[in-house]
């Protein structure tokens, strides 16, 4: 057989081919070749093979038939051999293979190895994908590695060593004697690593933490010698001798000098002369600076230097280097909380960074601005982040938004403003504005009763032109509805009132109804809202009636519940209509229970329910004080028995009530959801007191026929914001002739009190044959999900 | 830490991949494409850094050759930026010309510099002795 390929060669083909086909045939046939050569055993070419089967797992390719190969590569003697094979092991295998426990025999015997380069690349190895019982065994040689004189060895193990406490913790204290003398090398690498360790340390354990504390002069006196030692050609970086190890340094010195006093002393001096000594024109000292500036924050400086630090983050955020201004921006954003006021003198650079071109900064700029808006600043802060408002991607207009909303309720100067502000983010970034930014709003608008007459005209004048976005439509219906007797009696203070007829409020409100771009949600409000004025509004009444029953024949099935309901108002119950469509009390600041026109207004129901709650367990009580009477020895004492109450409540509620179906005690009716083929499924409600968005639905499944259905399965869809638990049912079989039933409890999540619908999927076997049905449940009554 | 260590070429050919976190062979393939779309589409006068899910990229071209480091948010970004360019330094003192046929090499060198996530060595001199030694058992 030919000698197999060189790697070079390999890759050399691979790159030849022109469309992924091509490369996945050739990468199949060198498998095949390198499958079968693995086979024969043979030993020189193994170790090529397995390096150009390393190459074709980096391209994606599977090569998992590798794995054996490369632990016969780490047992041979060849130091190429070995090389490969434990390359091969940092890639192909981890800890999920079981074949990676079979090299802890060959690790062991390297980390022993007489020459170096085979204990680095054991020690390597075991550093990047040892597994928590690989650690365990090995720890005892890492550690002796640690305490060897080699540095080559010594940088190696250390990192070794941070695995291996990273995969066992117990094993820190093993390694505490080690570290002694880890600060005392010459060797940077060394030095690196070892500091590397002691952050590791220290972050894992608080004891080790403050045992280390003591290590802070050593380590301020390595900063230093670093700074001021001259031109070192070893490890100079663009004229500052190794970056890499300040950086590492300073940020041991932030963990350790965190909440303590003595150590942040110590520190205080070396700070301020990295501060001001490093070079900032390239990119290397910049980092430095924003290592410290890092480490300055943390710890318990003095405020000298802490307003050192942040001006020089206000430094450089006017650098022209984007890398520069976008770190800068981070650690702001990390400071602000901290040091509000020092970061509040650097707040117009931060507005100027909002109109950068690239996205990573326009993000942090925005998040810082939020964080710096306060009362004195509101009005013109709020002008900028509108402007950025409209002019931003659309990645951002959600979160925007959503942060303008929060600045504005903190710090709104006048009700007015508030109003304007959140009109126009409606309007700018109407359809990217979330969900609960609808209901708060209108909350907003009904609790600023002298705005109402001015709200209603800005929200009728915004949608005249143009009522595509869905919030902005939502509450302008909802205020229209509300106050349009305001707005057709056109009274104004502030601006020129526009003059509206009730016909034109009419026109719109219907446009809106019949549009394409209305969603269901949009097209419920304005329905309702044209409900309303019928109220409100005079002459137009017969106009109203007209379209309510329009739509009482809509396939959107929530429309035409709801003009239903309403014509139903206008025929059987005109005498109520009044009542129940009257103005919105001002409501509380409470999130739970959304307002809806049925509970608030109409207040008898509540009381209702709860009169008939209390007798029930004051009869109780009766017949256990007839008990206790009993055990005393019967006494001649009549127990006195409350009267039992009266079944319906004769309140001008009542008729209402039949509206709403049977009360039961619970104060939800419980419906048929599903009755066809004798099988009947009736659905009872509660509502949980701990979670008022959760309903809890228990589900009766019973069979009128006289054949049980066995294998009963009840499988239940809710709409996209409803979540949906289902728990086990009490049995998969419903006996015949109604002798029993199936209980199922569902319990259904509405965080946003929509109206709930839910399509049900019946399977069982009757009669010998499969059954299966489709329904849809519409007719869940209003207290079960509002 | 360094997350993962990845060279793409500018029509987005992965040259070479180092994953320092275990991550399934498929999602490799969708990591590296979707972090090459994300790195392309910069122009030169943007910054640097990008955020991507929950761990932030750090990366720089060289001709046509993208390096793309992928780190948590407890290492320093201006660090791995040099990092970086220490690494191609490297790699040119050690390749004179083409690197990419030398794969195994490339690793090695890798391998001397980062562990586990975590810098080793910065030296270019110590960096390299070890890959001379192997080339010196190599020959004879």
């Amino acid at each position: 057989m030919p000698a197999p390929i060189r790697l070079r060669e390999l890759i050399r083909t691979i790159r030849t081919a022109r469309t992924q086909a091509e490369e996945r045939e050739m990468i199949q046939k060198e498998c095949a070749a390198i499958r079968s050569s693995f086979r024969e055993e043979d030993n020189t070419y193994r170790c090529r093979n397995v390096a150009k089967l390393l190459y074709m797992h980096m391209l994606g390719y599977p090569a998992h038939f590798g794995q054996l190969e490369c632990l016969k590569l780490i047992a041979s003697q060849k130091f190429t051999d070995k090389r490969i094979g434990y390359l091969g092991a940092m890639l192909l295998l981890d800890e999920r293979q079981d074949v990676h426990l079979l090299m802890t025999n060959c690790i062991k015997n390297d980390l022993n190895h007489s020459t170096q380069y085979v204990q680095g690349l054991a020690l390597c190895t075991l550093g990047c994908m040892g597994s928590s019982e690989m650690c365990r065994d090995l720890a005892g040689e890492v550690e002796k590695l640690l305490k060897t004189s080699n540095s080559y060895l010594r940088k190696k193990a250390a990192l070794c060593a941070v695995h291996v406490i990273r995969k066992v913790p117990e094993l820190m204290e093993m390694f505490l004697p080690a570290t002694k003398n880890l600060l005392n090398e010459k060797n940077h690498g060394v030095l690196h690593t070892s500091v590397v360790l002691l952050t590791e340390m220290c972050e894992r354990s608080p004891d080790m933490l403050a045992h280390f504390r003591k290590l802070v002069p050593q380590l301020v006196r390595i900063l230093k010698n670093l700074i001021m030692s001259g031109y070192s050609p070893e490890h100079d970086v663009s004229g500052i001798s190794d970056p890499f190890l300040q950086v590492r340094i300073l940020r041991l010195l932030r963990i350790l000098g965190r909440n303590d006093d003595d150590s942040s002393e110590a520190m205080n001096d070396i700070l301020a002369q990295v501060a001001t000594n490093t070079e900032t024109s390239k990119n290397v000292g910049n980092a430095i600076l924003y290592e410290t500036v890092l480490t300055i924050m943390d710890i318990k400086s003095e405020s000298g230097l802490r307003v050192l630090a942040i001006n020089i983050l206000g430094r450089f955020l006017l650098n022209n280097d984007k890398n520069i201004r976008y770190v800068a921006l981070t650690s702001l954003l990390k400071t602000v909380q901290t040091d509000h006021n020092a970061v509040q003198r650097h707040r117009s650079t931060i507005v100027d960074c909002l109109k950068d071109l690239d996205v990573s900064i326009k993000r942090r700029a925005m998040e810082l601005s939020f964080a710096l808006v306060n009362g004195n600043n509101v009005r013109g802060m709020m002008k900028e982040l509108l402007y950025f408002l409209d002019s931003c991607e659309p990645e951002f207009k959600a979160d925007c938004a959503s942060g303008i909303f929060l600045a504005a309720e903190k710090y709104a100067p006048s009700k007015r403003w508030h109003i304007d502000t959140i009109m126009r983010v409606l309007t700018t970034a109407g359809s990217y504005v979330r969900d609960d930014a609808v209901p708060n709003l209108i909350q907003l608008i009904t609790n600023s009763v002298e705005m109402h007459a001015y709200t209603v005209q800005r929200l009728y004048k915004a949608i005249l032109g143009d009522y595509s976005q869905q919030p902005l439509v939502q509450v302008a219906s909802w205020c229209i509805g509300e106050y349009g007797d305001l707005l057709v009696s056109g009274q104004c203070e502030e601006e020129e009132p526009v003059q509206v007829t009730e016909d034109e409020v009419l026109d719109i409100l219907e446009s809106v109804l019949i549009s394409n771009m209305s969603a269901s949600v949009t097209r419920g409000y304005a329905l309702t809202a044209i409900m309303k004025l019928s109220t409100r509004f005079t002459c137009t009444v017969n106009r109203i009636k007209k379209v309510v029953s329009i739509y009482g024949s809509s396939i959107d099935v929530e429309i035409q519940q709801r003009a239903v309901e309403y014509n139903a108002l206008f025929k059987k119950y005109d005498h109520m209509r009044p009542a129940l469509l009257e103005r919105m009390p001002v409501m509380e600041k409470v999130t739970t229970n959304g307002p809806t026109e049925i509970v608030q207004t109409n207040g008898e129901t509540e009381t209702a329910v709860l009169e008939t709650k209390p007798p029930h367990s004051g009869l109780q009580t009766g017949s256990q004080a007839n008990d206790l009477l009993d055990l005393l020895g019967g006494n001649d004492i009549t127990p006195v028995i409350p009267t039992a109450p009266t079944s319906k409540p004769a309140s001008a509620g009542g008729e209402l009530l039949d509206l709403l179906g049977d009360l039961n005690l619970t104060g939800i009716p419980s419906i048929t959801a599903y009755s066809k083929n004798g099988l009947k499924i009736d659905f009872s409600f509660e509502r949980s007191n701990t979670n008022p968005s959760v309903t809890v639905i228990t589900i009766q499944a019973s069979n009128s026929t006289e054949l049980d259905m066995t294998d009963f399965v009840f499988q239940a869809a809710v709409p996209k914001t409803f979540q949906l638990q289902l728990l086990s049912p009490s049995s998969s079989v419903i006996p015949a002739f109604n002798s029993g039933t199936i209980t199922q409890v569902i319990k259904v999540l509405n965080p946003q009190k929509q109206q709930l619908r839910m399509r049900i999927k019946l399977t069982y076997n009757h009669k010998g044959s499969a059954m299966q049905d489709l329904a849809e449940v519409n007719n869940f009554p209003p207290q079960s999900w509002q | 830490m360094i997350k993962f260590f990845l060279m793409v070429n500018k029509q987005g050919q992965t040259r070479l991949s180092r994953y320092y976190e275990h991550i399934e062979i498929h999602k490799r393939t969708m990591l590296e494409a979707e972090v090459i779309k994300n790195c392309l589409s910069r122009s030169k006068d943007q910054c640097s850094f990008i955020e991507y899910k929950d761990f932030k990229l750090v990366y720089r071209q060289y001709a046509a050759l993208f390096v793309v480091v992928g780190i948590n948010e407890s290492e320093n970004e201006m660090a791995v930026y040099e990092l970086i360019h220490n690494f191609v330094e490297v790699l040119d003192k050690y390749f004179s010309r083409v690197i990419m046929f030398n794969l195994d090499r490339v690793h090695l060198i890798l391998d001397e510099m980062v562990l586990n996530g975590c810098i080793v060595e910065t030296n270019p001199n110590r960096i390299l002795a070890p890959l001379f030694v192997l080339d010196k058992v190599a020959e004879s």
